[in-house]
């Protein structure tokens, strides 16, 4: 589904990715962690392609083919889904505005006719149910004013409406009471299928205990430290980060 | 003044004011005279003076404008029922003059007088006396003597006490005749704790270039609540020259709309006293402009009295190499003690070429007072651009889809559910295709 290889990446002349290496096949779940500042966002807003970064050197294939060349748009048409660390507020627009505006014109990209108004209501309801939102949400402005726990929640809504095929979900989990972790944790979990990829950043293993990764990604100064499975990340949780940058080996290190 | 230019006017003064509403009364003669001599006394007004720095008006001193269409209207009905707001009250002018058989007035509720200025003229003149005798008063401009020697129609309202009109009043100005200079005058009286919205539409129908001077004065009793919405959507070389002059009684409410889509040169003045105590006044606009498209707006707010309210909300947005300008006075006197008076102007810049030029005008003479202003002048968000993006959409239909937000935030404040479709269904079609997909 993802193949990263040797990934450079700077913003503003600094170098913020230093050579990044990762395949994430369809129907698996990846987490990717580390320390404030390794690179993690950077990495989800670059297969988001958001302007401001400089590849300098390797290249990323989305189902085999470039990504990088594609804008914003084509790749979200192709089925990549960014849910953003900080949901940006959208004055003016209403959120069920913007899902329908999203659905049609994802759809209308794989030659799907648009949803009728019927069709899309009772759609976004089913999908509002399943992360326990209230449907006056809809009709607000994009995330204005909306709590914290609230816009991550929007996103997983997005998400769920969107169906992507790799998702990448940048610290979704973040500010999130423990009833609305479990219920983000179960929308998502409920999005993992054989056809989709899935890439959760996160900083806790609260949401891995939910959420049971295949693989698990530690970031560092723009590299990847070090590769595992699902146990690595409670490793993490015991001896902290600088366990890695120290270099020190554990049982179940490997290479990415 | 110009010598050419005063001739012109003197000259069109002598070939048609005995054709003009009144003509028989003596009162209305002189007031037309004294109007046009005023007038060559102070000429147009020039950038040397206060409030018109950014704004030339020399394009309209060069014209010679004509002062009187040369024929009989020729609007067809089903033109002006594609402009008519439903379930409103409608009054149709074509090139200033009133036309009846286009404005099917249903019957009005008791209490409610609404005729045009060149009939009120012809049948009883005398209650117009005072007005239009004061029309020029000592701040006057040379377009309000303008329009006071060649008034030519208009809309007298009058709304009795504790009268509440429903559907609002639609008066719609079209113009249809290239060449010309229209002069109207809108009086609106309303009584105490009456209510009313009156929608002042004006419509350009072909592409020359002409001009409209329009004023409306609205005087509030005390308790009233009056709505005056000025939807504007002038030809591209249109002239538009306008002044709403608001005087409110004790406890009254007014809101006011100014929505400036057309013109090529747009002038607008809104000026409210706020004369009895308690008073409150919502001011609330917004320009569209593209292309070389100059709009000025000048509001004034005069606080006199105490416990005064003034709430200000206008935005812009500039494309191509257009140029607006927001000037928003606020005066609180020494007496007007506990007014509050707020003021926002924001503007999106769309283009490198558009240029806005904003200022708040803040004179405060009294100590116990909450004033406050916020301008803002900016592009749009490339953050909200990339979001929207990612969801899918494109950059235009994100660009237009925030544009779209940007305009709506003041369309939402209006109550008048016709009048806010329009705004909207107007405000779609100036879109990118790519957004009207979408809407
Ligand atoms: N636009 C930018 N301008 C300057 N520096 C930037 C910019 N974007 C990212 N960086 C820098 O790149 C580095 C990586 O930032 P990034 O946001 O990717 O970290 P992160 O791993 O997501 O951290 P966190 O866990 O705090 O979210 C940081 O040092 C950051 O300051
Ligand atoms: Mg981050």
């Amino acid at each position: 589904m993802l193949e990263i290889r040797n990934l450079h990446v700077s913003v503003d002349g600094k170098p913020v990715l230093n050579g990044i290496d990762l395949t994430i096949p369809a129907g698996e779940v990846h987490a990717i962690m580390g320390p404030n500042g390794s690179g993690k966002s950077t990495l989800a807003y670059v297969l988001a392609g958001r302007e401001g970064y400089q590849v300098t050197a390797g290249e990323v294939r989305y189902q085999g083919s470039d990504l990088l060349a594609l804008t914003p748009e084509a790749r979200a048409r192709a089925g990549v889904f960014l849910a953003f660390q900080y949901p940006v507020e959208i004055p003016g627009v209403a959120n069920i505005y913007l899902l329908k505006a999203a659905l049609n014109s994802v759809r209308k990209a794989s030659g799907l006719a648009e949803l009728d108004a019927m069709d899309f209501l009772a759609l976004i309801r089913a999908k509002l149910k399943l992360m326990g939102m209230d449907e006056a949400l809809l009709y607000r402005p994009v995330n204005q004013g909306f709590s914290g726990g609230e816009k991550k929640r929007n996103e997983i809504l997005q998400m769920a409406v969107l169906e992507p095929k790799l998702a990448i979900l940048d610290e979704t989990d973040s500010g999130l009471d423990i009833d609305a972790l479990k219920v983000v944790a179960d929308g998502i979990s409920s999005m993992r299928d054989a056809q989709r990829a899935i890439v959760l950043v996160t900083h806790y293993q609260r949401l891995l205990d939910y959420i049971v990764p295949d693989r698990v990604h530690v970031l560092s100064q723009g590299r990847i430290a070090r590769s595992g499975g699902p146990e690595l990340a409670k490793e993490l949780e015991r001896h902290g980060y600088g366990w890695i940058d120290a270099g020190r080996s554990s049982p179940m290190g490997e290479g990415p | 003044m110009n010598p050419e230019v005063r001739d012109h006017y003197q000259a069109e003064f002598a070939r048609i004011a005995t054709r003009l509403p009144g003509a028989e009364v003596a009162w209305v003669r002189a007031a037309r005279a004294a109007a046009l001599v005023q007038f060559v006394a102070l000429g147009f007004p020039t950038r040397q003076q206060e409030g018109w720095k950014y704004t030339s008006v020399t394009p309209i001193e060069n014209s010679r404008f004509s002062l009187r269409p040369s024929a009989a209207p020729r609007v067809t009905a089903a033109q002006v029922a594609e402009l008519a707001l439903p379930g409103a009250l409608l009054l149709v002018f074509v090139d200033g003059r009133h036309v009846p058989e286009l404005s099917p007035l249903d019957l009005l509720p008791e209490g409610v007088r609404l005729t045009s200025v060149a009939e009120a003229l012809a049948r009883d003149p005398e209650p117009l006396r005072m007005l239009l005798e004061g029309a020029v008063g000592l701040e006057a401009t040379g377009f309000a003597a303008l329009n006071a020697a060649f008034l030519a129609d208009g809309t007298c309202l009058y709304l009795a006490e504790d009268v509440v009109l429903d559907a609002p009043i639609q008066l719609l100005f079209l113009a249809s005749e290239p060449g010309i200079a229209t002069h109207c005058h809108n009086l609106i009286r309303a009584g105490t704790r009456s209510s009313a919205v009156v929608i002042e539409h004006h419509v350009g129908l072909g592409d020359e270039a002409y001009c409209t001077n329009c004023i409306t004065d609205i005087a509030l009793a005390s308790g009233a609540q009056f709505t005056h919405h000025k939807l504007q959507q002038e030809s591209a070389k249109a002239f538009h020259i306008a002044a709403v002059r608001v005087k409110q009684g004790q406890d009254s409410r007014f809101h006011s709309g100014s929505f400036a889509l057309g013109g090529g040169l747009v002038r607008v003045d809104i000026h409210v006293s706020l004369d009895g105590e308690g008073a409150e006044c919502v001011l609330d606009g917004l320009y569209l402009t593209s292309g070389r498209q100059h709009v000025d707006h000048h509001t004034c707010v005069d606080h006199a009295v105490p416990r005064g309210t003034s709430h200000e909300f206008y935005k812009g947005i500039l494309d191509g190499a257009s140029r607006a300008v927001f000037n928003g006075k606020v005066i609180v006197r020494p007496d007007a003690q506990q007014s509050d008076a707020f003021q926002t102007n924001c503007n999106l810049l769309l283009s490198e070429k558009a240029e806005i030029d904003t200022k708040p005008q803040l004179e405060i003479f009294a100590d116990d007072v909450k004033c406050g202003h916020g301008a803002t002048v900016g592009q749009l968000d490339p953050e909200q651009i990339f979001y929207l993006r990612s969801r899918g959409l494109d950059d235009a239909a994100a660009r237009g889809l925030l544009t779209f937000a940007f305009a709506a935030e003041v369309i939402e404040r209006m109550p008048q559910a016709a009048l806010k479709q329009r705004l909207e269904a107007l405000l779609r079609g100036r879109s990118p295709d790519a957004v009207k997909e979408l809407l």
